[in-house]
């Protein structure tokens, strides 16, 4: 691959990546933030595939399909069908703050810039330089778990997170060894199906997904 | 001999998959037992042939040495006893039918603590340690109620965004090595003196990785789950998790502490670990005196152990890292039979209020001799191991240079003192003055257990002396990379 498309080709996944996360803050309607996951993923797998081609492995390509259609596709459906089981679907979230949160997503856009100077520094490349969207994917997957009220819009929240650390992982050193990537791969995809069993029982027990109806343990 | 790690790796395993496949059948109360047996046994024979023919290597990622062996020991020997100690009564048994699946989630969560400690990969002890968080989700969520629910989501999402994070630093830990030309997450390449590491990355992917673990050690700031999820799981599992599941996670810290050790220098984990370390007794003192729930003041007294054990790897060296090592196996014992007998407390008395708890001691003395003998342990009396590996930790720290660490660390054990001290009695002795309830033969068999894990916590701190060797040993095999 030409080294410009290369970076051009890098530059459009990343940004798709930070795009999104930053609609998702922008987003109130649980339905429209799980669309946003599957770009989210499909971009992704994007990157994953644009490094996979960088460096010629045909693994990688395997890793970015595999990828894709976990994160593009099979969660955002899972979660799709949990906020239909739950009924939350045509609902709003009813902590999101579309306003203040863009705010916040700018600041911690620069913070994570900041913070990522000697990731950054360490390099020429293009993936490199890319390091800071993963980091804000981060930050902003964090924002969202920390300000949403309703448990499927938490568990967008840590996906976000999830896909922020995977593009740091891609763009720093290609992607960890493949063994420890799928064992990873299968840790997340069983954290959501476990989160979304205790949704379901969440919503025969409160009736409601909200999670300010748990508040009884506390000191 | 690598044969071993399979066979400690494989029984649970085996395990989950047998006790999964024969939910109905009354047996599978006994599956998670003979694997807390094996992975004891095991960890016992690795111990033995560690020490005498170097570290044990299976595959390219998994390698187990005396320190590993050492855990291996501990998490199966307090496996044994909490699972023992929870085996529900003909009765329990009779009103709940029977918990094939509860057991099988038991064994797969035996495994996943295995697997983290059998690893030389810290990708794949990251794997293991997310894995114990998704087996005892649903243990933690057994109850069914609503407060069990809250326990498991807040359990689950907490424990997975502090994991989530400990990963990004390993991410970051693997891209420092990057530039030695072979990228590596090998625990044993990390540490070996060639390995060139890029130190700015190094350091915030260390960082990063202690941040996380801590989340899972239940370190202050970051323990907010952990009276929630301990005081709600079933008795087996808050003996399990507050036993073991905690050291697990102060074993991957150690792991990556050497790492940055070599290349960084101590300071940054040395001041990492101390601030931890005291904020998690200072919150212990704090939130002790008001508790009203037993089992969350028993979850509590595991963050003020867990805060003395990051002291003691602040200081490090060979008398802190032995005594930490004696302490994780002392304190897992006693805070498992205190786990178990909180629950028969619970189950006796139907509630899980200090307050509505008096005279046990005089009621019934089959709960009450070990829950307050289980509570001198936790308070550090002699004669048992806990009082001997508290004073070495103190005394490391002020032979370390740190004395004002050790200053305030006494003062604040003090105030945890009086306030669990205080709880403990006023659950024990006085009472109205009613005729003890006869401690039948069932009783005394079903006491048995926690017999013996505070007899050997009693007489753990006097065979020091011989197992000194072996803590030599493996502290060695930490620091050194033998």
């Amino acid at each position: 691959m030409n080294a410009d498309l290369h970076s051009q080709l890098i530059a459009l996944t990343t940004g798709v990546l930070l795009l999104t996360a930053v609609l998702q803050l922008w987003q109130r309607s649980v339905v429209g933030s799980i669309r946003l996951l599957v770009a989210q993923g499909l971009a992704l797998g994007g990157l994953v595939a644009v490094t996979a081609l960088e460096a010629s492995e045909a693994t990688g390509i395997v890793v970015a399909i595999v990828i894709a259609a976990l994160k593009g596709g099979f969660l955002p459906w899972a979660l799709a069908r949990t906020a239909r089981l739950t009924r939350v679907h045509d609902g709003l979230d009813p902590g999101a703050r579309p306003a203040l949160s863009l705010l916040l997503s700018v600041l911690l856009t620069t913070v994570a810039y900041v913070v990522s100077q000697p990731l950054v520094g360490s390099g020429t490349s293009p993936a490199l330089k890319a390091v800071p969207v993963g980091v804000a994917l981060v930050l902003l997957g964090f924002l969202i778990l920390l300000t949403r009220r309703t448990a499927v819009s938490q568990l967008v929240g840590f996906l976000v997170l999830d896909n922020g650390i995977a593009t740091v992982a891609f763009l720093t050193s290609g992607g960890l060894p493949i063994t420890i990537e799928i064992g990873v791969l299968v840790d997340v995809l069983v954290v959501v199906l476990v989160l979304r069993v205790l949704t379901v029982r969440m919503r025969h027990l409160t009736g409601g997904t909200a999670l300010t109806e748990l508040r009884e343990l506390h000191d | 001999m690598a044969a071993l790690i399979w066979i400690v790796l494989g029984t649970p395993i085996a395990g989950a998959a047998l006790a999964g496949a024969f939910r109905r059948a009354d047996w599978t109360r006994f599956v998670p037992l003979v694997a807390a047996v094996m992975i004891m046994g095991c960890g016992g024979v690795l111990i033995a042939v560690t020490r005498a023919s170097g570290a044990v290597v299976a595959g390219s990622l998994l390698r187990v040495d005396t320190f590993s062996a050492w855990f291996l020991m501990a998490v199966g020997a307090v496996a044994l006893i909490a699972i023992w100690g929870g085996t529900p009564t003909r009765e329990q048994r009779r009103e709940e039918g029977n918990q094939g699946g509860f057991w099988a989630l038991m064994c797969a969560f035996l495994a996943a603590m295995t697997l983290a400690l059998v690893a030389d990969n810290l990708g794949l002890v990251w794997v293991a340690i997310e894995a114990t968080t998704i087996t005892t989700a649903f243990l933690v969520g057994y109850g069914r109620g609503r407060q069990s629910l809250e326990a498991a989501w807040k359990y689950v999402v907490l424990g997975s965004v502090g994991v989530a994070i400990a990963f990004l630093g390993i991410v970051l830990i693997y891209a420092a090595s990057v530039a030695g030309g072979e990228p590596t997450l090998s625990w044993l390449a990390l540490t070996r003196p060639g390995t060139v590491l890029t130190p700015a990355i190094l350091k915030m992917g260390v960082g990063l990785a202690a941040l996380g673990f801590a989340t899972k050690a239940g370190l202050a700031p970051m323990h907010s789950w952990l009276p929630d999820a301990h005081s709600q799981a079933p008795a087996p599992v808050s003996g399990l998790m507050s036993g073991v599941l905690l050291a697990v996670a102060l074993y991957a810290i150690l792991r990556v502490q050497v790492i940055a050790d070599r290349v960084l220098g101590p300071g940054l984990f040395r001041g990492l670990l101390i601030a931890a370390g005291l904020l998690s007794l200072l919150v212990t003192a704090l939130l002790v005196l008001t508790q009203r729930d037993f089992k969350r003041l028993l979850a509590y007294s595991s963050i003020e152990h867990m805060g003395l054990m990051a002291l003691a790897a602040a200081v490090g060296g060979r008398l802190a890292l032995a005594a930490l090592l004696l302490h994780v196996l002392g304190h897992g014992l006693v805070k498992a039979s205190m786990f178990v007998a909180a629950g028969r407390i619970m189950h006796a008395d139907a509630t899980h209020d200090i307050g509505d708890v008096v005279g046990l001691l005089r009621r019934r003395p089959d709960l009450g001799i070990p829950f307050l003998a289980g509570g001198a342990a936790l308070l550090c009396f002699p004669p048992f191991v806990t009082f001997f590996t508290e004073v070495a930790i103190l005394i490391a720290l002020a032979q370390g240079g740190l004395g004002w660490v050790a200053g305030a660390a006494v003062v604040l054990l003090l105030a945890v003192f009086a306030g669990l001290a205080r709880h403990l009695l006023a659950m024990t002795m006085g009472g109205p003055d009613v005729p003890p309830s006869p401690a039948t033969p069932a009783r005394l068999r079903r006491t048995l257990p926690l017999a013996l894990a505070l007899g050997a916590a009693a007489v753990l701190g006097f065979v020091a002396m011989p197992l000194s060797g072996v803590l030599t040993d493996a502290v060695a095999a930490l620091t050194g990379g033998r």
